[in-house]
């Protein structure tokens, strides 16, 4: 690894000046899981290593019944899946959660390294998007709030600009009658890149068969993780049936742009969204 | 030759030179240094013109505890905590294989935690618990995850074993009663090239029965 400045501002705001005054030279370090890595292989050569371990206001996670779920960004996965909060009333977070890297890894990855990376394949941005989160970001000129749709830009590119932090994920309450699941495919059980993730958030009518609501998002097999508002269109107000699941899923599945690679080729991707879509759609209804 | 391109590279690029940079924090950030062994990075730095410091970097004192022992070292903050403990404290039972945070072999418990001492700087390891493979065994007494290793035959040529043993340590801590698949899965993160998986997991079930009727795992 080359050398660098290391720092461990205590507050935000400390944080965000140093990363300003960095003029684009540093990087912030919050599990060291994805960063580290480029920086061992002189991929990312940071001058300046802002360490925001020392932050407390990055930590921990807030449940409020009226306002919903608050993640700070150094929210390690491992916390995700222990927290009585997100597996009472967001349990697919920890669904996902529990897919990420290994134990050792979940125990000092974060979520809003997981976010910020930005890679297509992040496990958490497709349950985050179905669950309308948005991101709270802190720069020099104070707060400001973007729909998690809007964060990621390009493939390890979020709207963030220099000096600006991710300091939160604000998650509101799920729909009435809602269920939401993750399903991720690779090759592996641990240690595994998606090659395709899905995920579904239906909510249902008071009769239990119509559908009220359904968001579906997809990752690894776009630029940036997606939500597919064609497909939930489709299915959004009928009533739940197997044609329509079909219909719902192959229009996701149209809809991905995924790329070739070692992991699996363009056409296998789409199928598998196809495929993952509905089985997502059809447990996320069958299960309320 | 690489790191050395990257090196000057970095020289010419600065646009900000570290020492303008570092003057550009204020006493606020100062005022922190005192607090915590890390942030002494910031009264290292300014004292020594980080220009000339590129090459061979910038020596921070740092204390570390591990296996209830305080250390003193001066490390660079790019030094990872397995080349620490191994090259710096000769505690060579943890092992670097893939230093990339994918094989396992390196697994510490920090704060109780399994985690890839390759893929953890050395600087932020400070003042938090840091247990080794070496903080097992009692005298020649060995610890009971040892024990079920060595009576399970749980390996050949045993590279991977202190992080095998360290993340089955790691999981007992929380969960004195594992089932199969909650042993498996903690184990995932941990690659053995013999293949001796089975073994593995049958000593991780062993062990949680040795501590459980031994009253706990105080490891």
């Amino acid at each position: 690894m080359l050398t660098f400045s290391y720092y461990a501002p205590t507050s935000l705001n400390q944080a965000c000046r140093l990363l300003s005054e960095a003029q684009g030279q540093a990087r912030l370090l919050a599990g060291g899981t994805d960063l580290l890595i480029q920086m061992k292989r002189n991929l990312v050569k940071p001058q300046f290593l802002i360490d925001l371990k020392k932050i407390k206001r990055l930590k921990g996670i807030e449940y409020d019944p009226e306002k919903g779920l608050r993640i700070r960004a150094l929210v390690t996965h491992s916390e995700l899946l222990h927290n009585p909060w997100i597996l009472g009333y967001y349990p697919i977070l920890a669904q996902a959660a529990q897919t990420i890297g290994s134990v050792q890894i979940r125990n000092k990855g974060t979520v809003g390294g997981n976010l910020c990376h930005a890679v297509p394949s992040a496990d958490l941005a497709p349950p985050l998007l179905v669950l309308n989160a948005r991101a709270v970001v802190r720069g020099l000129k104070g707060k400001k709030f973007i729909p998690l749709e809007e964060f990621f830009c390009a493939p390890n590119q979020t709207i963030l600009k220099d000096g600006e932090i991710l300091q939160e994920i604000e998650v509101p309450r799920m729909p009435e009658r809602s269920k939401a699941i993750y399903l991720k495919h690779g090759i592996r059980r641990a240690m595994e890149i998606a090659i395709v993730g899905v995920a579904v958030l239906m909510a249902l009518k008071p009769d239990r068969r119509t559908c009220a609501e359904v968001r579906i998002a997809l990752g690894a097999v776009a630029p940036t993780p997606i939500r597919v508002v064609e497909a939930e269109n489709s299915l959004q107000g009928k009533i739940i049936a197997p044609e329509e699941i079909e219909k719902a899923a192959s229009i996701a599945a149209a809809h991905a742009q995924p790329i070739t690679d070692l992991r699996g080729s363009a056409e296998y991707r789409q199928e598998i969204v196809r495929v993952l879509t509905a089985r997502a759609i059809t447990h996320a209804a069958r299960i309320i | 030759m690489k790191e050395k391109e990257g090196n000057k590279k970095g020289k010419q690029l600065s646009s900000v030179s570290r020492r303008e940079f570092i003057k550009g924090l204020g006493a606020g950030a100062l005022g922190t240094a005192a607090l915590s062994g890390g942030i002494i990075a910031l009264k290292e730095a300014e004292a020594h013109p980080a220009e000339e410091s590129l090459e061979e970097g910038i020596k921070i004192p740092l204390r570390l505890k591990i296996n209830g022992i305080r250390y003193k070292v001066e490390v660079e903050p790019r030094y990872t905590l397995v080349d620490v403990i191994r090259d710096q404290l000769q505690l060579t039972g943890t092992k670097k294989a893939c230093d990339r945070g994918e094989c396992g072999a390196c697994t510490v418990l920090l704060d109780g935690k399994p985690v890839y001492s390759c893929m953890t700087l050395a600087i932020t390891a400070a003042g938090r618990d840091i247990m080794t493979i070496e903080g097992l065994a009692s005298g020649e007494e060995l610890h009971p995850i040892q024990q079920a290793f060595l009576e399970n035959d749980a390996f050949q040529c045993g590279f991977c074993t202190s992080g095998q043993i360290m993340a089955v340590n790691g999981l007992l801590k929380q969960n004195l009663n594992p089932s199969r698949e909650e042993a498996r899965n903690a184990l995932a993160g941990n690659i053995c090239r013999c293949g001796t998986y089975t073994r593995i997991l049958e000593a991780t079930l062993d062990a949680s029965q040795r501590l459980r009727k031994g009253g706990g795992n105080r490891g």
